[in-house]
């Protein structure tokens, strides 16, 4: 995890967003307890009302969920719910940006499938 | 009721008027930030607070008690003050031991605890301390004390890196384990800005504003480009400063966000808490009179 505080993104969403991540890669593995706020809030010197609000997010969303007495866990079929809603942000976040870039740099269309097809044929 | 009301509070020294009619409230359970420039009546404010000096006019309440000369309330708050009042013949465990006499929730064992993590020689006498030791000391009280109001005047004068980071985890440590109101004035203002829930700022004796961190840093940001494109995109909006790099320029404004003109050159950046206290209260310095004005005259304005 890394907080940066001039990011433009305020820092209860970086802490959502990497809780996420972490959760995604299977650093946090479904039904394991994730750090608490005390730990997060003490290891980057954040406020722990800011870092309470970014895990909140990720309640709301049902990815985690609280053990009464116990702490933070990630909720069964967490991964397969991240996964679902980064494929519905997959084209906001990556298409249509590549495409505003494309045409600045007065790229075709045809150009662009042929640089993606090249980049699968890389893999 | 729960709270630190200042209210209607001036001071006065000669000619120089340090607090000008002051109204606001540290609420309780929050960290807040109490900046403002040198001079501009922090300190002053601090010590009308804590009972050490006393306003011209208006008073403060400790939940709802007036703190002026009340035992009342001597309990519920401790300032840390950047100025040294301790008798500095005495052995830092006797410091310990007295407080605790002056202080029913002065936590001795804790005292000592955190004496041992930052690596304080108690048996040494506060004149032997370095200027970093000197103020780990004070800090260290500060921290033991389980008061509800617990005001930090620069706490973290004089320490190295390691200290710092020591300090402000046992500080978030602490108001985890044992919410209550941490109020901490300081000049190192990107160090504690992930860490303050709230910003009072104070300029020439008057609160400039008091907002939220999170909600001030999403007001606040940058706009470049070419000069006459951002010269028209800040047309209406409240600029507190520019700054020109021959035909780009940038300039820093408060308020809402507007779309960005498409195709424009224009771009659009965070602003960190310093620099936007740096453009907030710099009109002394620089030329943005004009703008800083503009901002002072609201008096605790609302961004």
């Amino acid at each position: 995890m890394n907080i940066n505080p001039n990011s433009e993104k305020p820092i209860f969403i970086q802490i959502a967003e990497q809780l996420e991540d972490s959760i995604f890669t299977g650093v946090f593995p479904e039904e394991t307890k994730i750090p608490s706020t005390n730990e997060i809030s003490a290891l980057f010197n954040i406020n722990p009302h800011t870092v309470l609000k970014g895990m909140n997010i990720l309640v709301d969303e049902e990815i985690i969920y609280k053990k009464r007495g116990l702490g933070m866990f990630v909720k069964e079929g967490a991964v397969g719910k991240i996964r679902q809603k980064r494929q519905g942000q997959f084209y906001e976040q990556y298409i249509a940006s590549m495409i505003e870039e494309a045409s600045k740099l007065h790229m075709t269309k045809e150009e662009v499938i042929a640089l993606v097809e090249r980049g699968y044929d890389n893999e | 009721m729960s709270k630190i009301q200042i209210k209607n509070v001036t001071k006065r020294y000669g000619d120089v008027t340090a607090l000008d009619h002051v109204s606001f409230s540290f609420k309780s359970g929050k960290i807040y930030g109490f900046l403002g420039r040198n001079g501009a009546g922090k300190s002053t404010l601090i010590n009308i607070i804590a009972n050490r000096i006393f306003p011209d006019e208006g008073a403060v309440f400790i939940d709802g008690l007036p703190a002026r000369e009340n035992m009342d309330v001597h309990e519920k708050i401790f300032c840390m003050s950047e100025a040294d009042l301790y008798d500095t013949g005495m052995k830092v465990r006797d410091h310990f031991k007295w407080t605790g006499r002056f202080y029913d929730s002065f936590d001795v064992e804790k005292a000592f605890r955190i004496a041992e993590e930052f690596g304080l020689d108690t048996g040494k006498r506060f004149k032997a301390l370095s200027k970093g030791y000197q103020s780990i000391f004070k800090l260290t009280i500060a921290l033991a004390l389980n008061v509800p109001y617990v005001i930090f005047d620069e706490p973290v004068l004089g320490l190295d890196a390691n200290h710092r980071e020591m300090f402000y985890s046992l500080l978030l440590k602490e108001f985890e384990e044992n919410e209550r109101t941490l109020i901490i004035a300081t000049h190192l203002i990107e160090e504690v800005a992930n860490i303050i829930e709230e910003v009072v700022l104070i300029d020439n004796g008057r609160v400039l504003l008091q907002e939220s961190t999170e909600e001030l840093l999403e007001t606040g940001y940058c706009v470049s480009g070419f000069a006459k494109d951002v010269d028209a995109y800040c047309l209406g909006k409240n600029v507190i400063g520019t700054d020109e790099l021959g035909s780009l320029k940038l300039a820093y404004i408060c308020g809402e966000k507007t779309e960005i003109p498409q195709g424009s050159s224009l771009q659009i950046t965070a602003m960190n808490l310093q620099k936007l206290f740096v453009k907030l209260t710099g009109k002394a310095v620089d030329g943005n009179a004009v703008a800083g004005n503009a901002v002072a005259e609201k008096g605790d304005m609302k961004l």
